[in-house]
């Protein structure tokens, strides 16, 4: 009986596990949800701070996350799936696609504060775009390259081979096939890598801190070359700058929510995808 | 092993011949995959090729449309005349040679796009631009492929929501639109039920008054009722070829009757 | 002539692919470059040794200081605070979900997981000091509830997610072969889980934990929003802390360009770079042979 008592108390102890790490979480989501829902308002998400950050809204953090974000998959994206489709479809020798492996898996190990020192050096000092959306954005870009990458590799990888060899018996190139089959099919699938990054990007703060975000601004940003407010950069400099801690405290509770919100709402909507489209094709492997 | 030229000469089919394979030989990494082959196909017949898995069979049809060249490490010698022209010869466009020889795959792979979109594909890659041509194209692909009546209402629908059989049937039209010289067939029954094999089957016999066709299967059965020569290969080798009456009836060989009779494979 | 252009074309693309496919390595090399060139520079006014070594950081004194310990110190201790809540709660959840969930309850909570992996840091450096502070240092009765201990939690927590999603890849990867033989033999589910599958799984379940640990030392807002932000030796858990990542975050907007400040925060980025390097580096090539052993190809 000793056998069965270890079992009870080993299975007790993984179940406390599971049961600690889902409150531990939901517990953030929900103090960050009680406490942020009092401050949304219509008001909140589409009007310009007021008196010294006290009051007023959020918009022009909202609007410059949404600029970084963008322009991050911009530079990422054709970057990303060109890598995906030179790896999955012209089968290079197999030390270039180690090397080329090796380097995805690496940058995506980089520390997010390197990349906005990396940022910094480059495109804030070295080519002259300053503290800027641009600057920020091609940061945030290398940021999240190697999730694109590996979202469009699987997702290319996940086409069956049987449509490649259909497309090129029927006399098609190479390229032909790429676009005019491969890709469309593996479109979902590199959907979802767009929207997990987004979700990725959007709540990242380290390497917008030297390369593009400002605490606070008079106006939107008007061209690619301006200073940029943004929701994750808001939240810590409305919890480590200004003059009034206990007013500033409520409305980062607000921004940290839209942010939780956002990126909740990205990340799921690309898992529910992901798992939605896996075997989407009744033949073939 | 030149048994299939002597067979032909004796029934004089000599300037019918439309694939010509010489001396070829394959090799996936060390596996020795075809060892010497020689073989003919004649034009507007239909010529089975049969043997135990593993053979090489499917590794031969290959060969003839180029399709091999997407397998990493392999390396072939030898030649295929298609015409008398040597399409394994480097200054000849791969794309070229597939347009010519159309292949009909193992499984029903039609494009997870409209069944027009399917069958339109072909003229599309290899550049036709005039949309009533390939709109004529199209019905006439699906109505030689006897999927017309089937279809003709619904010709934007997804063909993945097409049944097993009218997609394999699909995927004939598809290749038929391009105006292929030969059709390869790779198990073209092997994943569909009885009906839609026969279906496939009667085309097949239909197709070769306009085209030559080459049929991989391993249903002997499906190799007597739709060919007319038939060709036996074991471990990379071809052992027998000659009309689908004579090899069924008589073969020459030990290993072909055991095969045909069922001892092994 | 069409073939002449066609095949022209399809060189074409295949070049720009190749050469976009380096991308990556053309990032990672240039990262390198930049953080060498902006923090060798440091290493003319005080030596390797002294910069690790050294037990002050007094940039802006005069004479400054660089002397990096209690920085290295710092990160070491969030990072050992952090991994003992998120190894047992990780790799406890994992086996939770591998072998007490029904296989609906697996499904979803697989899915839960993988999304709370995605929160950005900035939410819990934000519930670290909005909530967790104010609370514990109630509670624990501490002059300051930004500490090294704070920190630790928060970042625990958030590496959690990821601990659970990687360890129970590799747990699901145990052939079922492996359990059944073991049941046959008499053995129940615990049993089974701790001699057979937790063994088998063991290098997968490494991996994740060295991948979690690399992404708690690169972790920057968490410790630069809780730690405390004092550069000196940590002596107790209880007390403010300056990690490395919170240095290079809280200074590098107050430097002044081409400084030795400047270049000795860049050293720092190396030193980090190279740790979370080499952690990446270990776990891939445990968790490649993890997967040759259990005979999934790549």
């Amino acid at each position: 009986m000793k056998k069965e008592f270890s079992q009870k108390i080993g299975f007790s102890f993984i179940s406390l596990c599971m049961f600690l790490t889902v409150l531990f979480l939901f517990s953030i989501i929900f103090f960050i949800v009680v406490n942020g829902i009092r401050v949304i308002s219509w008001e909140f998400l589409t009007q310009m701070p007021k008196e010294a950050m006290t009051a007023g809204g959020i918009a022009p953090a909202i609007v410059g996350t949404f600029y970084l974000t963008l322009g991050s998959i911009i530079f990422s994206l054709p970057l990303g799936i060109a890598c995906a489709i030179y790896l999955c479809e012209y089968s290079p020798k197999s030390y270039v696609v180690n090397i080329i492996r090796f380097s995805i898996n690496n940058l995506a190990g980089v520390p997010s504060v390197v990349f906005g020192l990396f940022g910094l050096t480059i495109f804030v000092k070295y080519l002259g775009f300053g503290v800027s959306i641009l600057s920020g954005s091609l940061t945030l870009a290398i940021l999240v390259l190697p999730l694109i990458i590996s979202a469009s590799n699987e997702a290319i990888l996940a086409v069956p081979q049987s449509l490649r060899e259909a497309s090129l018996s029927l006399g098609a190139t190479k390229w032909q096939t790429i676009k005019k089959v491969v890709l469309p099919t593996a479109l979902p699938g590199i959907l979802t890598g767009i929207i997990l990054s987004i979700g990725r990007t959007a709540g990242e703060t380290a390497p917008i801190l030297f390369t593009a975000a400002v605490f606070y601004l008079k106006g939107y940003p008007k061209s690619i070359f301006s200073e940029v407010m943004a929701l994750p950069y808001h939240i810590y400099a409305l919890m480590t700058e200004g003059l009034y801690p206990d007013k500033q405290v409520k409305i980062a509770f607000g921004c940290a929510l839209i942010l939780l919100f956002l990126v909740l709402l990205f990340s799921s909507v690309a898992i529910y995808l992901r798992n939605k489209h896996k075997n989407i094709y009744g033949y073939g492997n | 092993m030149d048994m299939g030229t002597k067979e032909i000469c004796k029934v004089s089919y000599f300037d019918s011949i439309k694939i010509r394979a010489e001396d070829i030989n394959f090799f996936y990494g060390k596996k020795h995959a075809l060892k010497d082959i020689n073989l003919n196909i004649l034009k507007n017949q239909v010529t089975a090729i049969i043997g135990p898995s593993g053979c090489g069979k499917t590794t031969f049809i290959r060969i003839l449309n180029r399709m091999h060249e997407l397998i990493p490490d392999a390396l072939l010698t030898g030649r295929i005349f298609l015409d008398g022209q040597d399409i394994l010869s480097s200054c000849i466009d791969p794309t070229e040679v597939r347009r010519r020889v159309g292949m009909v795959f193992q499984k029903p792979n039609p494009f997870p796009k409209s069944i027009f979109e399917n069958v339109s594909y072909g003229l599309k890659v290899n550049g036709i631009r005039d949309k009533n041509f390939i709109e004529d194209k199209v019905v006439e692909a699906l109505k030689k492929s006897a999927l017309w009546d089937e279809v003709k209402d619904r010709l934007d629908d997804n063909a993945l929501k097409l049944s097993g059989g009218q997609q394999q049937r699909l995927c004939i039209a598809r290749c038929l639109a391009v105006k292929p010289e030969v059709i390869l067939f790779d198990e073209p029954c092997a994943s569909l039920d009885p009906i839609s094999t026969a279906k496939i089957e009667e085309l097949i016999v239909e197709l070769k008054k306009n085209y030559t066709i080459i049929i991989v299967t391993h249903n002997m059965q499906q190799a007597a009722r739709v060919s007319d020569y038939t060709a036996f290969f074991l471990l990379g080798e071809l052992i027998e070829f000659g009309r689908t009456g004579d090899i069924f009836k008589s073969p020459q060989d030990k290993r072909t009757e055991d095969y045909i009779t069922g001892r092994f494979g | 002539m069409k073939f002449s252009m066609r095949g022209f074309k399809e060189k074409l693309y295949r070049n720009v692919l190749s050469i976009l496919a380096f991308s990556s390595l053309f990032f990672l090399g240039s990262i390198v470059l930049v953080l060498f060139k902006e923090g060798l520079p440091i290493f003319k006014k005080v030596n390797f040794f002294e910069f690790v070594w050294g037990r002050f950081w007094y940039p802006t004194y005069e004479p400054p200081e660089f002397g990096i310990l209690p920085l290295l110190l710092a990160s070491f201790q969030v990072t050992l605070g952090a991994m003992f809540v998120c190894v047992p709660l990780g790799i406890g959840s994992a086996l939770y979900l591998n072998e007490i969930a029904s296989f609906k309850q697996r499904k979803i909570m697989k899915s839960l997981v993988e999304i709370l992996a995605m929160i950005p840091s900035i939410i819990y450096g934000f519930f670290g000091i909005a909530i967790l502070v104010p609370f514990l240092q109630n509670l624990l009765n501490l002059p300051t509830g930004l500490c090294a201990f704070s920190a630790s939690l928060v970042l625990g927590i958030m590496a959690t997610p990821t601990v659970c999603s990687i360890s129970e890849d590799a747990l699901s990867y145990v052939p079922r072969s492996f359990k059944e033989a073991s049941f046959a033999l008499g053995a129940n589910r615990w049993q089974t889980l701790v001699k057979v599958v937790i063994p088998a799984a063991g290098s997968g379940i490494s991996s994740a934990v060295i991948l979690g640990m690399s992404r708690v030392v690169g972790e920057t807002m968490v410790v630069l929003m809780l730690a405390g932000g004092a550069a000196v030796i940590p002596k107790t858990f209880f007390e403010p802390v300056r990690p490395m990542t919170a240095a290079i975050a809280a200074e590098m907007g107050e430097v002044a360009m081409g400084s030795d400040h400047y270049h000795a925060l860049f050293a720092i980025a190396i030193i980090l770079f190279f740790i979370t390097f080499v952690f990446n580096v270990i776990a891939e090539s445990i968790s490649r042979k993890y997967r040759l052993k259990l005979g999934l190809g790549q």
